[in-house]
């Protein structure tokens, strides 16, 4: 009884007699969620596109962040006195670099192994996590870097709120994080459904064969979907640099992203969204409310929990599309 | 002109269907196992025997373990690390329970615990499949990882959280711990492996192996011809869960002589699954080339520059290992995505005709 108490009813009576902390906590899997929905995604997008399941977005993650911050570093030393100036500039060229990644990752890994099985395809996105992490750390050396998050513009500091008869404080950059999240999953959307290109994208991802015929290009549009997914990870090694520091502790970030693929779908960007934020706000909640019970660390292995329990009732995800087999 | 199998006429049909039908097969299979157990403990030195050889053959277990699961029964499994180290830890609870039991018997049994809960995290290989279930199956690695350094009963409450092998001797001859030498652990560890390797062929080239085969290949075609699906995919994650635990028992226990929680971690169930792709899916002998690539590459890499007199620091020449491995497991896929046991096939074949093609 004692336990089925401390399971089931002692975390509510918790969350009711401190409802700011609820709150505090509710934020911090929110933002949590909003970092890993923005893994998710650059998985979705190359995953719907091209049926890559990309290993290696951790590590495309760690790679634009280690590009951006050393580039400033290059760019301070080579006597580029503003720090604002270099900030931009080196993310500029970053944008550059992810956009060479995706044309140097198309023609030597897509283009060869074009309609071989999907487990063949994973393994080669696995040799490209091994590639750039070597390059990465030859080229960046390995020691953490602290990200540049002052001369980007992005807000320091915490706002209190008082509300519920406590403080809830949030941090600017999480709000930040938020805002700039938001911004651009509109604005990929209104690319996937606007532009010509985005068409294009839509079409491969129903079906390479009929896209083909009708005289698309499947090497461009995968050039141009892997460019995307650089700068969602781009995106998103800044946001995640800005709360800790630049390492490659960070290629982790990447298993965080795996429950919130499967509970969202495979092939869906609002699924990446929702199940992001299902898993961060179930991680932090589980953590705070039932963690003590179990000892502390099941932040490892519960949103996997999660999204398995969840598997089981609906084996496509939340909003993946139904898988029909025939013989 | 020396490997046809011309003029071998087969009279019953035990022959025809032997392990090794062609008679060359047989000579250059009990040469190699000659080679195995008679001259390389007389020849190698220890160092070569203990971190070349032990490792590459557990290596070679484990991979056919998971062979057995992605390549014959076709479920994507990632937790290969993690039941490594249930039999590593069961083994452990049950050398500490029974000090006085044959310690090979006990890598045996290991097995069984690992077998059993490998068939519970396989459940959910009843509902999903695809990426979905190596995802559930990652679920299992991060828990029982989390186990190994939450649960202090499974290793003794031992300060260090570490697992530490104590010198258990059979026959009087000291086969674990500090005292045993390497010419013997490798002897116990190649006949271990030998063995399996043995039971596993057998196994895949019987009616299990079929049934696991056409799950594969179509799983609802494979349930209209009379196939139990949860019985079949069941039975192959505890086979191969079986042949992980006694892997990773063995690691601990006639290798590593210590293990931390970190020995059984993701990377190790990656690296297992890189020995069988590059190897090669659904082969045994694929199993034991990728495990030979896998983990003597590393080793050769780091011996290449010392060849050529170029010095270059320990930490560049990490990364440049990295970034070769890396490349070189991309161009692997690109030039051979059946594996390195198709071109071994492909040279058999080649051999089987030379010197005449036609």
């Amino acid at each position: 009884m004692n336990i089925l108490y401390r399971v089931f009813i002692d975390p509510f009576m918790q969350m009711g007699q401190a409802p700011d902390l609820l709150v505090q906590t509710l934020w911090e899997g929110l933002v949590a969620g909003v970092l890993y929905a923005l893994i998710a995604l650059g998985f979705v997008l190359i995953f719907k596109a091209s049926g890559v399941f990309n290993f290696a977005q951790g590590i495309m993650v760690v790679f634009a962040a280690l590009t951006l911050v050393g580039l400033h570093a290059l760019l301070r030393k080579w006597g580029v006195s503003s720090g604002m100036v270099a900030a931009y500039l080196a993310l500029a060229i970053t944008i550059v670099v992810m956009f060479a990644l995706a044309w140097c990752i198309e023609r030597a890994i897509l283009r060869p192994l074009v309609n071989q099985p999907d487990i063949i395809l994973f393994m080669a996105t696995f040799g490209l996590t091994y590639f750039l992490v070597g390059l990465g750390e030859l080229v960046f050396g390995g020691e953490p870097k602290s990200m540049i998050t002052e001369d980007l513009g992005l807000p320091r500091g915490a706002i209190e709120i008082k509300m519920l008869g406590g403080f809830v404080s949030l941090q600017k950059i999480d709000i930040a994080a938020a805002v700039i999240a938001s911004v651009m999953v509109t604005s990929l959307a209104l690319f996937f459904q606007k532009t010509r290109i985005g068409r294009a994208l839509r079409a491969v991802a129903d079906s390479h064969k009929a896209a083909l015929s009708v005289g698309i290009s499947l090497e461009q549009v995968w050039v141009v979907v892997w460019f995307a997914a650089g700068i969602v990870a781009l995106t998103t090694g800044i946001m995640w640099g800005a709360r800790s520091s630049v390492s490659f502790a960070l290629e982790i970030v990447a298993f965080k992203a795996l429950p919130v693929l499967v509970l969202g779908g495979l092939t869906s960007i609002p699924g990446a969204i929702v199940g992001g934020l299902i898993i961060g706000i179930g991680e932090k909640l589980g953590e705070f409310y039932w963690g003590p019970l179990l000892g502390s660390g099941i932040e490892a292995w519960f949103a996997y929990l999660i999204a398995l329990i969840f598997l089981l009732v609906r084996p496509q995800g939340l909003f993946g599309e139904r898988i029909i087999e025939r013989i | 002109m020396f490997y046809r199998e011309a003029g071998q006429y087969k009279t019953s049909y035990e022959a025809d269907q032997a392990t090794f039908p062609v008679l060359q097969d047989r000579i250059g299979m009990i040469v190699i196992l000659a080679v195995a157990f008679v001259v390389v403990p007389l020849t190698m030195s220890s160092f070569v025997i203990n971190s070349v050889l032990i490792p590459f053959l557990i290596f070679s277990l484990a991979a056919i373990g998971l062979n057995l699961l992605l390549g014959y029964a076709g479920q994507l499994s990632l937790g290969t690390g993690a039941f490594m180290g249930v039999g590593a830890y069961a083994c452990y609870k049950l050398t500490t329970i029974f000090p006085d039991a044959n310690i090979i018997l006990l890598i045996i049994v290991s097995g069984f615990a690992s077998a059993a809960i490998g068939t519970v995290f396989g459940l959910p290989s009843l509902r999903i499949k695809g990426f979905y279930l190596m995802v559930g199956t990652l679920a299992a690695q991060f828990f029982l990882s989390w186990c190994f350094i939450r649960i202090p009963w499974l290793y003794n409450n031992n300060v260090s959280g570490a697992i530490e092998v104590p010198t258990r001797a059979v026959f009087g001859i000291p086969v674990s711990g500090p005292n045993a030498t390497p010419v013997t652990r490798y002897l116990i560890v190649l006949t271990i492996v030998v063995v399996m390797t043995w039971i596993a062929s057998n196994l895949v080239r019987g009616r299990i192996g079929r049934m696991w085969m056409a799950v594969r290949d179509m799983d609802i075609a494979a349930e209209l011809i009379g196939i139990r699906l949860p019985r079949t995919k069941l039975l192959a994650f505890a086979v191969s869960s079986f042949y992980c635990g006694v892997a990773g028992a063995m690691m601990v226990f006639l290798w590593l002589g210590a293990a931390e929680p970190d020995a059984f971690n993701i990377n190790r169930s990656f690296l297992i699954l890189f020995m069988i792709i590059i190897g090669g899916l659904g082969s045994l002998i694929g199993s034991f080339i990728g495990a030979a690539f896998i983990w003597g590459l590393p080793i050769m890499l780091k011996s290449v520059p010392e060849t050529f007199g170029i010095s270059i620091g320990s930490a560049t020449l990490e990364h440049l290992q990295f970034m070769v491995v890396g490349a070189l497991i991309i161009f692997f896929l690109i030039v051979e995505p059946h594996g390195l046991a198709r071109l071994w096939q492909i040279a058999k074949q080649k051999l089987r005709v030379w010197p005449f093609p036609y």
